[in-house]
């Protein structure tokens, strides 16, 4: 590491911790501003002003919105993310159960998108307006251009209601199940469909890079040279066009992220974005503090990642 | 490479041959639900969807007779009800024990509504407890022997048995409580015919058979509740075979269904109501013959077979029929009758009126809210009102209704489902219970002879004579016409045809004692 890898990663990681405060006081007081509150969202039919204001008192809610805020910051600096309104228990025990489902959820589709994507955006750049990449592209921007949620009920139906192939929903069998095989074939359809929308973004950008690599003169040097073509390819031009590819591979690990969010909400998988659109929904405050907390910090993290392997590869790129 | 292919191909084609997941376990029934539940404290939850699971682990001191909302023994064996009405005093069944071990007793019973009632009771902490005011009224429980309890009320309550029969009265073991704290929500312990096994967040709740249940023990050996929040997938469960029994199936799909012979269809009118409250400070609604106009524009026939596919039928007043001793059968639907509605909001001079109407996008017992109001407002423009429609999401909306409709709007969607024909009127259309009061009167009705037939009713224990003053009260509603009113829902379920003895109840809870499965 002789070109300081560590020392840049430190003053990274320390900047990240501005972004996450900005971004909780951002989260609290939007969720201050949508109408509507936890103690109604708890009492529903029967939220009377009068029981609003009693859970409003119980639930510590009658406070002032600034000082709710610093208690919660002065908690989380301690290790303490207080408890979910709605499900009555610690929120960091709830994030990080359902934080371990979206790792392998997302985990799982960003390599499947790296792999296809990579693999698509050279087939796609070698063979530029062959058949081959003309196929391939349409293939790749039906994906970027469908929603998620809807491509996953069209597998659904396919897979699991026509087929029986593949389990609907869920990530392990409701009654006996629970090792790795059973969670492969929970995880196949969320996670292809998944990785099925991403992957465009990665062969776009992967073709493109590729292009503008294989025009390079010492592309022309090498194939001159009497180098075999898989090996100028690979050798030559993809290292150097992976020099580009590897942020935006960051971007789409924080984009699989976000896209979990309708994924697992369609596949009823476990994962920390089902939890968040219901946490939402029922105001639960601290509950979406801690999950988007979790969420951004792994973006911020994957990022960060991207950026040092970037920096690995590309001696240009400075630290 | 083509090895390494190969290898994963055959893998995956050993996977797909061992097809586990396209069955559930024999006699072992798989529930697909709306939500996964809050909590598994009964006193802690206001959910429907956690009820369902609720009512299987846990017993209350009475319970609704099968079939009906009429309240029956459970864990009380018999009750007497002291002259004045303000004493309840009950004989608890002996030999019960909680799932956990402990005794259930009269000690029990005065822990549980302790805990729930009183502030300064050391796991009163355990809360927050939203339903408590279901036992308002309740001053005193006092332990009269081992099996022996008496409640004392603050004033008579008619409603107090069958609120005891709802899930905020089920009685759970003390010892869990004590041993839990505040977690006691996931780890409970009651006396029902089920007793929990474990709960996965957001994959399944499971329960297992309790073989020395008091009323006969279960067929089944256990019984797994599964959240599944999108409707579309829960249906393509259905269809995969991944679960047994669904609940709430969308008006769409009840075709599908309904054509297959290797599932049922189960459907039950329970105590619901769909209806649009009206703004009775402001003009144009304020006048009586507007408010019939709404009435008579509407055409609810078309709402509930086409909007709603037949899930519901038109409601008459204030009180669902579900309420069977309650409801007055004399009373007809308002007809569709677009030309008297026209003339009587001519003849009230409202015709041309601007007509603000609250919409949510949906909410619990709402049905198919914005498709619903959409319709409602092509019928009212039909008869010369000009309605502008303003959608809310849920919580939003219900933050909005609330506090009462005055200077904001003119009608609002809203549905109640409710165990007693005395919660609906007496939350809802009293002039005490105008919003600034407390109540949930939105749209700020007020009549003399409403409020004091309510009152009434909240204070007789003779049957018959409630029911003479709730009748007598939806007279007089149906004609004031504070509401519009629309329909009554009925729930359904689907379940495979292995399942037999499923029947949903009118108090919309789920009842799986009998249920067992081929």
């Amino acid at each position: 590491m002789e070109r300081q890898i560590w020392p840049y990663i430190g003053r990274r990681l320390v900047m990240t911790i501005p972004v996450l405060f900005g971004l909780t006081v951002i989260v609290f007081f939007i969720m201050a501003l949508i109408p509507g509150d936890p103690a109604t969202a708890i009492l529903g039919s029967y939220a009377t002003p009068e029981n609003v204001a009693q859970l409003n008192a119980q639930l510590g809610l009658d406070k002032p919105l600034v000082q709710q805020y610093l208690t919660w910051l002065g908690n989380v600096v301690q290790g303490d993310f207080g408890r979910s309104y709605n499900q009555n228990r610690e929120v960091i025990e709830i994030v990080g159960e359902r934080f371990g489902a979206t790792l392998i959820l997302a985990g799982t589709a960003l390599v499947l998108c790296s792999i296809f994507g990579l693999l698509v955006g050279i087939i796609s750049a070698v063979y530029q307006y062959g058949w081959a990449d003309k196929i391939l592209t349409l293939i790749v921007l039906i994906g970027i251009s469908t929603p998620a949620f809807w491509l996953g009920l069209l597998m659904i139906m396919l897979f699991a209601v026509q087929l029986r192939w593949l389990p609907a929903s869920g990530m392990f069998a409701v009654y006996g199940g629970g090792d790795l095989p059973d969670l492969i074939l929970h995880l196949i359809l969320p996670a292809s469909t998944l990785a099925f929308i991403a992957t465009g973004v990665i062969a776009r950008l992967t073709r493109a890079s590729m292009l503008e690599v294989l025009r390079q003169d010492y592309i022309r040097t090498a194939r001159a040279k009497g180098l075999n073509e898989r090996r100028v390819i690979y050798r030559h031009a993809f290292k150097a066009a992976l020099v580009s590819i590897v942020p935006v591979i960051g971007i789409q690990a924080g984009f699989v992220l976000g896209g979990a969010v309708y994924i697992e909400t369609v596949f009823q998988w476990p994962g920390i974005g089902s939890m968040l659109v219901n946490a939402i929904s029922t105001r639960d405050l601290l509950l979406v503090q801690g999950g988007v907390l979790v969420v951004a910090a792994a973006y911020v993290f994957f990022n960060l990642v991207a950026d040092v392997v970037q920096v690995m590869l590309d001696p240009r790129v400075s630290t | 490479m083509k090895q390494t292919i190969r290898t994963l191909l055959m893998g995956l084609a050993v996977l797909a041959g061992s097809t586990l997941w396209a069955e559930t376990p024999p006699n072992v029934l798989v529930v697909g639900q709306i939500a996964e539940p809050q909590s598994l404290d009964p006193h802690a939850v206001t959910a429907v969807n956690d009820f369902r699971i609720l009512v299987n682990i846990y017993d209350g001191l009475v319970r609704y007779q099968d079939g009906t909302l009429n309240v029956e023994p459970s864990l009380a064996e018999s009750w007497t009800i002291s002259d004045d009405g303000t004493q309840y005093t009950f004989d608890l069944r002996e030999g019960v024990e909680f799932h956990d071990g402990t005794p259930f007793n009269a000690e029990a019973v005065v822990f549980n509504f302790e805990r729930m009632l009183n502030e300064d009771h050391p796991y009163h902490d355990t809360g927050p407890f939203p339903l408590a005011f279901y036992f308002g009224q309740v001053a005193e429980v006092e332990a009269l022997g081992e099996y022996r309890v008496r409640f004392t009320l603050s004033e008579p309550f008619a409603p107090f048995l069958s609120n005891l029969a709802y899930p905020t009265g089920l009685i759970i073991s003390p010892s869990a409580v004590r041993e839990h704290g505040e977690d006691v929500g996931r780890n409970p312990s009651g006396t029902g015919a089920y007793q929990f096994e474990e709960w996965e967040a957001n994959s399944r709740v499971v329960v297992s058979r309790n073989d020395d249940y008091w009323d006969g023990a279960p067929d089944l050996e256990a019984v797994v509740f599964r959240p599944i929040t999108d409707a579309n997938t829960r249906v393509a469960e259905m269809l995969s075979g991944g679960i047994d029994m669904m609940v709430e199936v969308p008006p769409d799909n009840v075709a599908t269904f309904a054509s297959d012979d290797s599932f049922n269809i189960y459907e039950q009118a329970g105590p619901h109501l769909w209806f649009l409250i009206l703004n009775l400070k402001e003009e144009p609604m304020n006048d009586k013959r507007v408010r019939q106009a709404v009435n008579y524009a509407i055409n609810k026939k078309a709402l509930v077979e086409d909007v709603l596919q037949g899930t519901a039928t038109v409601a008459t007043g204030p009180t669902p029929p579900a309420f069977g001793w309650a409801y007055n059968e004399d009373l007809e639907p308002y007809p569709y009758d677009p030309d008297k509605a026209r003339e009587l909001i001519q003849a009230a001079g409202a015709d041309g009126a601007e007509v603000t109407f609250y919409v949510t996008e949906g909410g619990s017992g709402m049905l198919d809210p914005i498709s619903m109001g959409t319709a409602i407002q092509a019928d009212l423009a039909a008869v010369g009102l000009d309605v502008n429609i303003e959608t809310y999401e849920w919580n939003t909306f219900l933050g909005r209704v609330n506090p009462g409709l005055e200077g904001k709007a003119d009608m609002a969607e809203m549905a109640w489902m409710t165990n007693d024909p005395d919660t609906l009127p007496f939350l809802a259309l009293r002039t005490e219970a105008w919003p600034e009061n407390g109540g949930f009167n939105s749209g700020y009705y007020s009549n003399e002879r409403v409020d004091e037939l309510l009152n009434k009713a909240r204070t007789s224990t003779d049957q018959a004579e409630r029911a003479r003053l709730y009748k007598e009260m939806q007279e007089i509603v149906y004609e004031d016409a504070p509401w519009a009113f629309i329909a009554n829902w009925q729930q359904n379920a689907v379940a495979t045809s292995n399942v037999q003895n499923f029947k949903l109840q009118p108090s919309f809870l789920l009842l799986l004692h009998d249920v067992s499965k081929q």
